[in-house]
């Protein structure tokens, strides 16, 4: 590892896309990340990649989609009113197994809504924001430490399984500085890209790149290995952290910069002699529901705090399976949940 | 000390988001955690700029600061706004040629110069942040002189290099005043 050096979350995300070997940046400028275009328009020509500002978001995924399937490493970022106009070709890309990155510095909505953090498009993101039944692995990190390290990871993942990723982030996380420690060299998985339209130099048949499937036997067959592929990323690549959860009075279920307001109260409960869990999804999807149903007998209560109406929750009830109550403390617009209301409803819960 | 929270607040262009990132700078090379937090959105366009700093022994919880044991207050609104965040016993800092009210609260430290007026006699505006500043790390020892001077070699490119010595100087004016 080499010095630490402070740098704003969406700088990171740029640098950390380099380091990975992503030479292809499409995108369109949107606060709050459009400090990852700045970064790739400055950088990308140093590393002899493509930086383009796209008409649109919407072209910039098509773009994302076109350098996918000719094998390169490639990705694209956007905040909340432009993941949504990226919906259609992310299904398109799912459908056609194209591995690729997409970055999401999430803003308050619906609608255009505001510049401030939110965490509103959990739903988007996990459920398909797109048409069909796809999926798509959802990296959600806490700190711009770990923002680096996810980045990289997401494109070996992308890689390892034909699969789309997702960085989802928020306002604070990209605009945020923190002190980062790059490695020297990073993993980079070498996956065999020998599916990707290269040119056929006459010397093999065609490699055919496509999400249209006219014979239902033919797109049945090919949802279900999809879906085999899915349950293997599920098995293979599920993140968590749990804090404090052992003898805990209750378990807060919290994802990115809500996490470390959690761990911050954890430290404040614990001087009223209340013990306060965590469970840190890492990843949104595949969601970690076996770390839930392993803590279930063991609070009182969970509690899921998101920059949402209540999205994360769904899920924390699906995998506490009634065995516990759930709860629910939310802010939306771009206000964040402060240490004092959570603590209070903590108390008001477990009184 | 576990961990200190502080609020720079003023007009943008008074080199606020500047005066954090030395901070934050600073607290790294002290081998410290940190996190710097600046103000982006509607509040910006307020006639306020501000960032939230964190250095702390531990691993950072929050960035977002909802009390401070530190505020630099630049202008008259950042003092309005700021000045109920600080903690019993805080350390609030004004510069005085620019602020024209007195602090409210009795339960603080209160530390007044007029940085922007001795920044002029400098023949610099752009020093009065490292003049607040030197007040700053001299009463909290939130970091040192040296690791200030580490932070500025970092946080300045390098053709700004050479104004190292006179920031340096203004960090001392600051903390001797």
């Amino acid at each position: 590892m080499g010095e630490k050096i402070l740098m704003k979350g969406n700088e990171v995300v740029a640098e950390a896309a380099l380091r990975a070997g992503c030479r292809h940046y499409f995108g369109y400028p949107i606060t709050p990340q459009t400090e990852i275009a700045h970064y790739f328009a400055k950088k990308m020509p140093q590393y002899g990649g493509t930086f383009i500002q796209a008409e649109s978001e919407v072209a910039a995924m098509n773009m994302v989609y076109g350098a996918a399937s000719a094998g390169a490493r490639v990705m694209t970022s956007s905040s909340s009113p432009g993941v949504s106009l990226k919906q259609e070709a992310i299904s398109y890309a799912a459908c056609a197994e194209l591995p690729a990155v997409i970055v999401n510095i999430m803003r308050a909505g619906p609608g255009l809504g505001g510049i401030l953090a939110a965490q509103s498009d959990y739903f988007q993101a996990t459920k398909g924001g797109g048409h069909g039944d796809y999926r798509m692995v959802v990296l959600a990190p806490s700190s711009v430490q770990e923002l680096y390290e996810l980045v990289v990871e997401a494109f070996n993942i992308a890689d390892r399984y034909r699969t789309l990723c997702m960085i989802m982030g928020d306002g604070m996380l990209g605009q945020m500085m923190e002190a980062v420690e790059f490695r020297d060299q990073e993993d980079i998985c070498q996956a065999d890209k020998s599916w990707a339209v290269t040119g056929t130099e006459m010397k093999r048949d065609h490699n055919i790149i496509t999400s249209i499937y006219i014979d239902p036997e033919v797109l049945e067959k090919h949802n279900l290995k999809l879906q085999a592929k899915y349950r293997q990323i599920a098995e293979n690549e599920t993140r968590v952290e749990i804090c404090n959860c052992d003898g805990a009075d209750i378990i807060v279920a919290a994802y990115g910069t809500v996490a470390r307001i959690i761990k911050n109260v954890i430290k404040t409960a614990e001087k009223e002699g209340i013990r306060v869990g965590l469970i840190r999804p890492v990843t949104l999807w595949p969601f970690p529901a076996a770390a839930f149903e392993k803590y279930a007998q063991v609070p009182k209560a969970f509690l899921s705090v998101e920059m949402s109406a209540g999205q994360m929750v769904e899920d924390v009830r699906l995998a506490v399976n009634g065995k516990k109550p759930v709860h629910f403390l939310g802010r939306m617009g771009g206000m964040i949940p402060t240490q004092k209301e959570i603590l209070e409803k903590i108390r008001e819960i477990l009184k | 000390m576990a961990q200190t929270d502080m609020i720079f607040a003023g007009f943008g262009g008074q080199g606020i988001q500047a005066a954090g990132k030395l901070i934050a700078y600073a607290g790294i090379l002290e081998g410290r955690h940190v996190s710097f937090l600046p103000s982006y959105g509607p509040e910006m366009r307020g006639g306020t700029s501000n960032c939230h700093v964190i250095v702390s022994d531990e691993p950072i919880g929050s960035p977002i600061l909802n009390s401070a044991t530190v505020v630099m207050a630049m202008n008259r609104p950042s003092l309005d706004k700021f000045e109920s965040y600080l903690e019993p016993g805080g350390i609030l800092l004004i510069d005085s040629s620019l602020i024209n009210r007195d602090p409210v609260r009795t339960d603080i430290r209160v530390f007044t110069i007029p940085a922007t007026q001795i920044a002029s006699e400098m023949g610099n505006l752009a020093f009065a942040n490292v003049i607040m500043l030197g007040k700053l790390i001299k009463e909290t020892g939130v970091v040192t002189a040296g690791n200030f001077e580490g932070g500025l070699k970092k946080v300045l490119p390098e053709r700004k290099h050479y104004l190292i010595p006179e920031e340096m100087k203004a960090l001392r004016i600051g903390m001797d005043y």
